[in-house]
């Protein structure tokens, strides 16, 4: 990753009659970043990326593109810019293969471009074999990688995704996600939102956003080491039980269940602290509300984690 | 498919959630549900797996009595529901992708449509709707339009309309889908006060932490079941520290290489 730029948001700010959206983003993302966006329901995030895909007219404040304006130089922006809606936005008639022809042509492909393009980006989705299957037929995975396609004809610069995979199963997750590896490492730059964790986990920077503003941002790992104290794994018979126990007790920050196992955040960082032979790096104050025979150990800090509490601190 | 292959009277515990065999629609030449058998006993938290499109909202479809089945058999909380779809549908509550809310009404509003619909008496509603509010959280917003609510809680109060009439049995279709971790955990805390409660829960999902809290999983593809049991047992069987995305994949895998795909 280079220091280029690439997205330099300065006091961003969008209202909806007494709604604001967006109140004074800023933020900056490294040119060629997988950069995911996160936040709870209503935070703006969808907002905001309308304003970067300049289909939206910002009331204040700018967002400087591969030193572009986005409120100021529009046009000649977004020919680097694909942006992939919440909704499915395809022509359900047309077939896939009509459907990019279709686009590309509106944002103004060369005829030769696009006879070259389109089946080698169905090609790398794994999409060929359907290129003549009309789009309403497609499965929810494949509509996705649809759109995906649709917005990469044009050879964007910068992708911005809204909740690509919300509804689509994990197999077409992992492999929507696999297509996004390639696509950063073709120095393209992402813009993703996102509500599963683990694909946070994947991102090579994220931002969390609420209230219309972005409130931390950082690479994943430095987020979780802003996070105060030391979160523990606990293995027991029965984790829901466990949970309950543990829940709003002093010293505790957050529990959540993790497969079969409970997870729990202690305010306390425990890593400081050189840990006396045996074991006994677990406080009593956790040991205590436990059953006897659970197992527990300390583990990486996880985004889910971290979503939680910075969602609380915001709402506090 | 002959009904007569299975010899339903015997087996059939009358007091099941679910009772399906041999459970097959299609559509035109296209077979969406190709003979699909399902138990699921009273109070469990059942979830139904599979890629998008391989037949689980067709299925739910026919289990609440929307569409009716091309052949097989289907009881529901021990009522036939090919034959009696309106009493079925008297004792389950249905929540889909898409929340059935109506925009412009308020919160109370939507609750007393669904009431009225149901035909609950105005002691029983009342005693239902201070339960939903709470259950909810939606006390003190009665007055709000659905469209102000934010994600969660139009999906808690879309909860709230489908077990307005106390049903016994909820079919969920992807109920958490583009709802953040925080609403979505929320959200489950609700689905095991009303499993605790005895309520069946059918839920389909695409987020494995959550099938992990399912006490079984049915996993579906093009159509067909294609392996059930408890997550451990599911687990277990794709070997040593597999997660339960692991055996998703791993499934549907082995089934689009056995050629499974209709």
């Amino acid at each position: 990753m280079t220091d280029d730029p690439g997205l330099a948001i300065r006091g961003l700010t969008k209202s909806f009659g007494e709604i604001e959206a967006v109140a004074g983003v800023e933020l900056d993302v490294p040119r060629g970043a997988v950069f995911g966006l996160l936040g709870p329901d209503g935070a703006g995030k969808s907002t905001l990326i309308r304003m970067l895909a300049t289909v939206l007219v910002p009331d204040a404040g700018d967002a400087e593109i591969f030193g572009l304006s986005a409120a100021h130089s529009p046009d000649r922006l977004t020919p680097r810019i694909g942006y992939m809606s919440q909704r499915f936005s395809m022509y359900p008639d047309l077939s896939v293969a009509e459907n990019l022809e279709f686009f590309a042509r509106i944002r103004g492909v060369p005829k030769p471009r696009r006879r070259e393009r389109a089946p080698e980006l169905l090609e790398s989705m794994g999409m060929a074999p359907f290129a003549k299957r009309q789009a309403r037929l497609l499965s929810g995975g494949m509509k996705q990688k649809l759109m995906l396609a649709s917005t990469l004809m044009h050879d964007p610069d910068l992708l911005l995704l809204d909740e690509p995979t919300t509804g689509v199963d994990p197999v077409s997750r992992r492999e929507f996600w696999r297509i996004l590896a390639d696509i950063h490492a073709e120095g393209r730059t992402v813009l993703v939102a996102t509500p599963y964790m683990d694909e946070a986990e994947r991102c090579t920077h994220v931002g969390f956003m609420d209230a219309g503003r972005i409130t931390h941002s950082g690479t994943p790992q430095e987020l979780k080491d802003a996070i105060p104290g030391t979160l523990l794994e606990v293995i027991a018979p029965d984790p829901r039980a466990v949970l309950a126990a543990l829940r709003d007790q002093p010293g505790i920050s957050g529990a959540h269940l993790l497969g079969n196992t409970v997870r729990v955040l202690v305010a306390r960082r425990l890593a400081d602290e050189a840990p006396p032979p045996g074991s006994a790096v677990i406080p009593d104050t956790v040991r205590d509300l436990l059953p006897a025979n659970a197992e527990i150990r300390p583990v990486e800090m996880d985004m889910e984690s971290v979503f939680s509490h910075l969602a609380e601190e915001a709402a506090a | 498919m002959d009904v007569h292959d299975h010899p339903t009277t015997a087996e059939r515990d009358p007091g099941a959630a679910l009772f399906v065999r041999g459970l097959v629609k299609t559509f035109g030449s296209f077979t969406a549900v190709a003979g699909i058998d399902v138990d699921v006993p009273r109070g469990q938290v059942f979830g139904f797996l599979g890629p998008n499109g391989s037949g689980k909202t067709t299925t739910i479809r026919m289990l609440t009595g929307s569409i009716a089945p091309t052949a097989g058999e289907a009881f529901v909380l021990g009522e036939d529901v090919i034959r009696h779809p309106e009493r079925v549908r008297a004792r389950i509550g249905y929540m889909s992708q898409k929340f059935s809310l109506f925009e412009d009404l308020t919160v109370a509003e939507n609750l007393r449509f669904y009431a009225q619909i149901h035909g609950l008496g105005r002691d029983e509603f009342a005693e239902r709707r201070a339960w939903i509010l709470h259950m909810a959280g939606l006390q003190g917003r009665e007055d709000e339009l659905a469209r102000n609510l934010s994600v969660g809680w139009r999906q808690r109060l879309s909860l709230g309309t489908a077990t307005i009439h106390s049903p016994e049995l909820i079919f969920l279709d992807e109920p958490t889908s583009g709802v953040d971790p925080v609403a979505r955990r929320q959200f489950w805390e609700l689905l095991y006060e009303l499993a605790e409660q005895g309520i069946t829960l059918f839920v389909t999902t695409h987020y494995m932490d959550e099938a992990t809290h399912c006490n079984r999983l049915a996993f579906v593809y093009g159509g067909k079941l294609i392996a059930q049991g408890t997550p451990t047992e599911l687990r277990d069987s794709f070997g040593p520290g597999a997660t339960l995305e692991d055996v998703f994949v791993g499934l549907e895998e082995q089934s689009r290489l056995r050629g499974d795909d209709r």
